[in-house]
């Protein structure tokens, strides 16, 4: 084969590829496209068939209208307190049995980490009913309490950061005992600040999960006012379900705060998913 | 001493994750299974009944139909998606422009909300006025029924009667899952991307220089390396298809699950078993179910997936 043959064929191929990853990108981000375009139209023209791509006349008062017309301002307070607290529990918890599951010795404790990561293989269906009876013996039915507490605190999480805490040199505890460093000294001081990656990866984690959740809240909660985004917006669906202009504009704002933090720290989130996906 | 004082210091950092763990994990785990064998209702406890709640499932049509839909997603799912992102992922494994941008579309879909995705794909299946029927119209195929076709794939493929075994999964689960498909796609994609560059450059070098066709690379190197990676992907995919209940509820019905069943899934029929019911007992009893198949495909992982790891 000549060179320029060889040169025509590289062109060639590299123009497949191009081709290809443009239609599949189209066609992941088109959905988004047309939940926008609709969000924007008239319900006389999102109605209309064949379907106009572009809104004619945008209706941006759509998005004031989806938000005031449920309690959205509530929902979104809702999830974000949910999501932070719970972002504070997980890391308290997990950064302490994590710590003694690594660092610290003492009997029982492969033991209990085996049966700890036993419960990773109960798929989360399993805690539906008897979580909600566990609830309503407390007594925490429809209350903040239920939709956090039970979340505070997961295997997932202690496993990947047992595992980054075992990568810290043996030496170094040692020479922080003999530095007088307490084991919470030496946790919070050299510990944590040497596992930032893997601490970023469980706030992601622990995000995206609250944000997202959805089948727990659904059934832990019954008052509108206690409802998190995904269930406000499931029920605002199930109520309005042929107002599709306002439905497209709900549907945009709360997808809208995740991508904005995807685009913001893109490389994290994917790094965490790559990580987790290969040791898991 | 020293031993008994290090027993303490454990016990007193794992406090905090035990005490949550304890209640709201091993104790549902060890209710759920208690409950299974009860009648038990909104009402509270009801009698010991054994097995019965585990042989009415085995003689039950709803859960049969329920496993099989269930099935019948995963299976649609996985060739889809594993085939889809395998080739994204090839193609995103070159020295090519707008790496990043297209790495990041791709992976849009995986951090957006299951609820407002549903409800978008819905809108796009719209048997009347929905814009995958006018893109059809476009190609000149008439318009599908979709979320509200409860026909099979099959039957409306070849345009005949077929026996109900045959027919395959309805339009309107098929529908579901390729929303599945577009929404995992990304995160299948980088999972790949990771597995073929641990491939040595060395490899495709060698061959090349042997005079092996770019399939010929693909098909002696890069498919054989990248197994362990396909078979995560392909564990991970079916236990979480296995799981799906979002879309359910938010896309299909009224009643969710439908038309005619053909949407109903493992996990929607024990939701809707448990709450709208009432039968705590019996929801339960399919938990079960549905626990035990994932921990066999866990098993199968971790028995099948350890053994791969290591390349070279």
């Amino acid at each position: 084969m000549s060179i320029m043959n060889k040169l025509r064929n590289q062109n060639f191929s590299l123009t497949i590829t191009y081709i290809l990853l443009i239609f599949f990108a189209i066609s992941i981000i088109f959905p988004f496209f047309w939940m926008i375009s609709t969000s924007l139209k008239t319900q006389k023209e999102a109605v209309k068939f064949p379907p106009s791509f572009i809104p004619e006349n945008p209706q941006f008062s759509n998005y004031q209208k989806a938000w005031s017309k449920v309690n959205f301002t509530r929902y979104f307070l809702n999830t974000i307190l949910i999501a932070l607290v719970q972002l504070a529990g997980i890391l308290f918890t997990s950064i302490l049995a994590a710590y003694a599951f690594a660092i610290l010795d003492f009997k029982g404790r492969e033991i209990l980490f085996v049966s700890l990561l036993g419960l990773m293989m109960v798929p989360m269906p399993v805690y539906i009913v008897p979580g909600y009876m566990i609830l309503q013996k407390i007594g925490w039915i429809d209350t903040y309490y239920a939709q956090i507490v039970p979340w505070m605190a997961n295997v997932f999480p202690i496993f990947l950061l047992r595992q980054h805490f075992k990568t810290i040199p043996r030496d170094l505890y040692d020479a922080a005992v003999i530095d007088g460093y307490s084991d919470l000294g030496f946790l919070f001081k050299v510990v944590v600040p040497l596992s930032r990656p893997a601490l970023i990866t469980i706030s992601i984690f622990s995000l995206l999960a609250s944000w997202n959740s959805f089948i727990w809240p659904l059934v832990v909660t019954n008052s509108d006012s206690i409802r998190p985004v995904q269930v406000g917006l499931a029920y605002f669906i199930q109520e309005q379900s042929t107002n599709y202009t306002l439905l497209m504009a709900a549907s945009t704002f709360v997808v809208l705060p995740l991508i904005i933090l995807f685009f913001i720290a893109q490389r994290q989130i994917i790094e965490s998913y790559t990580r987790s996906g290969l040791k898991d | 001493m020293n031993y008994r004082r290090n027993f303490f210091k454990g016990l007193l950092f794992l406090l905090p994750a035990l005490i949550i763990l304890f209640i709201f994990r091993f104790l549902p785990i060890i209710l759920a299974f208690v409950i299974s064998f009860f009648d038990w209702g909104i009402s509270g406890k009801g009698d010991f009944v054994g097995f019965k709640n585990y042989l009415q499932i085995f003689n039950d049509k709803t859960f049969y139909q329920a496993l099989l839909n269930t099935l019948w997603y995963v299976i649609t799912v996985l060739p889809g998606t594993i085939i889809i992102s395998l080739i994204i992922s090839i193609l995103l494994n070159q020295k090519i422009k707008f790496k990043g941008f297209f790495r990041t579309t791709f992976f849009l879909p995986e951090v957006t909300s299951i609820i407002a995705i549903s409800f978008v794909w819905k809108w796009i299946y719209h048997p009347q006025i929905g814009i995958a029927n006018y893109l059809l119209k476009l190609v000149g195929i008439s318009p599908l029924k979709w979320l509200e076709e409860p026909r099979g794939i099959f039957e409306i493929l070849f345009n005949i009667d077929l026996p109900k075994i045959f027919e395959g999964p309805s339009l309107a689960l098929f529908s579901l899952s390729i929303m599945t498909i577009w929404k995992s796609l990304g995160y299948n994609v980088i999972i790949f991307l990771a597995g073929l560059q641990n491939i040595p450059e060395h490899y495709y070098e060698s061959a090349k220089i042997d005079g092996a066709s770019r399939w010929q690379s693909f098909r002696y190197i890069t498919l054989p390396l990248l197994s362990p990676t396909t078979f995560y992907v392909f564990i991970m995919t079916t236990i979480t298809s296995f799981q799906v209940f979002a879309p359910v509820w938010m896309m299909t019905g009224p009643p969710a699950g439908g038309p005619l069943g053909t949407t109903n899934v493992i996990v929607y029929y024990l939701y809707d078993m448990a709450f709208n019911y009432g039968k705590y007992g019996y929801g339960t009893a399919i938990a079960f179910i549905l626990f035990l198949i994932i921990l066999f495909l866990t098993i199968v992982q971790k028995k099948y997936g350890e053994k791969n790891v290591h390349y070279e």
